[in-house]
């Protein structure tokens, strides 16, 4: 910005012109501005990067003297023995709810938001309460569990208290609003082209959903879903409140029901435990057991990438 | 469609479907009803179950506790303050970490970044998105902690700054997200009209798009702070107010979080079965935590909506 050295010159209006415009000033401020933007981004590939290797190094010890043990180990107050099996076992489980109850009911709620809501206050309401949900904090879901699974006579008996299965079905209602928005963008995102084309031909609603929209939907649905189970997957804060167990946990005898109704613990639920004994002993334990959670979740995502690349579509 | 054979007249009555065909139209749309009027089921028992916990908490409790020395509940003590305050004091820090880097990184991807940069860049934030909050409670008390807090302040191993920064890590790929997002929307013609009249880039995104996309940067910073606020986990494992805590806003020191004091009333370390009030005090909690993320979420979503009314 040498405006000063410019105008100083006594050069003919010409001279100056062609010298302002034609010039291959660098523009230092913007370059600046440029970097500094940059920087954010930079900044948080730094964290990740750091967060990885600092557990990644502080995994090594626990990863290397164990390797395998360390996954099929139950839960134990010693370090040197403790392992995240049951961990793996109650998380599975809960996806499994997840999949069966909130993957079904959202899809189908998002199918008629989208595809059979008029624009009446109904429909508003229903919009409104979806995005209100989305947006309630993961604790407060735990409350519900415990007032609605845990301690509410008629169902207690059913989901038998602090369970997996009040797990399952807690966490079920609080992906739900996810999976209703990622399914209804998806929805959104085929072209009323495609539905004319099956009315045209004399197809009822439902059949133009479920031969024309849903399968253009589909891998869109089937990402955020994907996705979704990676975050109940990772989710802790409500299995605190549902009473994950941290402590002794029978290593599986009894019945399927019985086994589903007994006190279980979760992947995440592990970590948060380990991190909050006392650290210095399992300082080692809880960053292995984060190795094991990013990897499924790394995992999890790289699967939703995959389809998302393959069958993504673009109108 | 036997009606139109022979040129005989078409009625209603043959372009009206077979019965059974109506009739499971008629079922699905049901159903698929139920599966979407479900939401509205859920949110009326969220709000029963805060309500009910929270008049049991009330009607129990000794008033004057909920305005003391500090939020002990094995003590019966259960000051609001400070929970409010220390939940205030670490979304402010995390919102200092998210906001800088949030809209840094939406601008940069936005009005910088080339479509291959864009491909290459985004996934830095995706991943970070999908980083678990028990991960980022580790990595806060482990290396936050040690290596910012402790390092550059006199801060105990427990503190409020390295939870609040743990927070705001967690939420600046939202906030950068929802800012994207609104200065994406912003039309290409507006950024042209800019530059025709000679603009460089740098004042075309700070005067141009940036005052355009104004209401959606700030329904991002907004929805960031809603997170922060109902942030769970980081603060549990990373800010050390496990057992209680006394009134405190220094960020060096430990403290206690509504959601923070949650989970301990949870875990057990606080949880005293029998007389006391601290189980109730979870829905007491959970309710105020409830009505603040409430608010900020309808404020946020008026910013949204002018945004998309405007463009």
């Amino acid at each position: 910005m040498s405006r000063r050295g410019v105008l100083a010159t006594d050069l003919t209006p010409t001279e100056l012109v062609r010298r302002r415009l034609g010039g291959r000033r660098v523009d230092v401020a913007g370059r600046l501005f440029e970097g500094l933007l940059l920087t954010a981004l930079l900044i948080a590939l730094a964290i990740l990067l750091t967060l990885l290797v600092d557990i990644f190094r502080d995994a090594f010890p626990v990863l290397r003297e164990r390797g395998t043990d360390f996954i099929t180990s139950n839960v134990s107050s010693l370090p040197e023995r403790a392992g995240v099996r049951q961990g793996i076992q109650g998380s599975l489980t809960i996806v499994a709810f997840v999949a069966v109850l909130a993957f079904p009911l959202g899809i189908g709620a998002a199918i008629y938001l989208e595809e059979y809501a008029r624009d009446t206050w109904l429909s508003r309401a229903i919009n409104a309460n979806i995005r209100n949900l989305a947006g309630v904090p993961s604790i407060v879901y735990g409350l519900l569990g415990i007032a609605v699974f845990v301690q509410f006579g008629g169902l207690s008996a059913v989901t038998g208290g602090r369970s997996v299965i009040s797990a399952g079905l807690t966490m079920s209602i609080l992906v739900l609003p996810i999976v209703v928005i990622t399914s209804a963008e998806a929805i959104r995102a085929v072209p009323d082209s495609i539905r004319e084309a099956g009315y045209g031909v004399g197809a009822t609603r439902w059949e133009v959903v479920r031969s024309h929209v849903l399968p253009y939907a589909a891998p869109g649905i089937l990402t955020g879903t994907v996705l979704t189970m990676a975050r109940a997957f990772g989710e802790a804060a409500p299995l605190v409140l549902i009473g994950a167990a941290t402590g002794f946990l029978s290593t599986g005898s009894g019945g399927f029901l019985e086994q589903l109704q007994g006190p279980y613990t979760a992947l995440p639920i592990q970590v948060f435990d380990f991190a909050t004994r006392n650290l210095r002993e399992f300082q080692s334990s809880t960053a292995a057991a984060i190795v094991v959670l990013l990897s499924i979740l790394l995992l999890v995502n790289a699967v939703a990438i995959v389809l998302r690349n393959r069958y993504e579509r673009r109108w | 469609m036997d009606g139109s054979t022979g040129g005989a007249a078409l009625t209603a009555a043959d372009l009206r479907g077979s019965a059974a065909r109506i009739r499971k139209e008629a079922l699905i749309r049901r159903g698929l009803f139920g599966a979407a009027a479900l939401s509205i089921v859920i949110n009326l028992l969220i709000i029963a179950t805060l309500f009910d916990g929270t008049l049991d908490f009330l009607a129990n409790v000794d008033l004057s506790a909920l305005w003391s020395d500090g939020w002990f509940p094995r003590r019966d003590l259960f000051d609001i303050r400070t929970i409010v305050a220390g939940t205030l004091l670490v979304s402010a820090i995390a919102m200092a970490v998210a906001a800088p880097l949030g809209l840094g990184a939406a601008m940069y991807l936005s009005e910088y970044a080339s479509p291959r940069a864009r491909r290459r860049l985004k996934p830095i934030l995706e991943v970070l998105a999908g980083i678990p909050s028990v991960v980022m409670g580790f990595f806060a008390l482990t290396w936050i902690s040690p290596n910012v807090m402790q390092r550059f302040w006199d801060a105990t191993a427990f503190n409020m700054g390295a939870a609040g920064i743990g927070v705001g890590i967690l939420i600046t790929p939202l906030v950068a997200s929802i800012a994207e997002d609104a200065m994406f929307a912003v039309p290409r013609s507006l950024r042209e009209a800019s530059y025709g009249l000679g603009a460089k880039r740098r004042h075309t995104t700070l005067r141009i798009v940036f005052p355009a996309a104004v209401s959606g940067i700030v329904a991002a910073m907004i929805l960031g702070l809603s997170r922060a606020i109902g942030e769970t986990l980081v603060v549990a494992i990373a800010a050390g107010g496990t057992g209680g805590s006394l009134f405190n806003l220094d960020p060096t020191g430990p403290g206690q979080t509504m959601t923070a004091a949650m989970t301990a009333l949870a875990t057990g370390s606080d949880q005293v079965k029998g007389a006391s009030e601290a189980f109730p005090s979870l829905f007491f909690v959970g309710s105020l935590l409830f009505l603040m993320t409430l608010a900020l979420n309808v404020v946020s979503e008026r910013f949204v909506r002018r945004v998309r009314r405007r463009y």
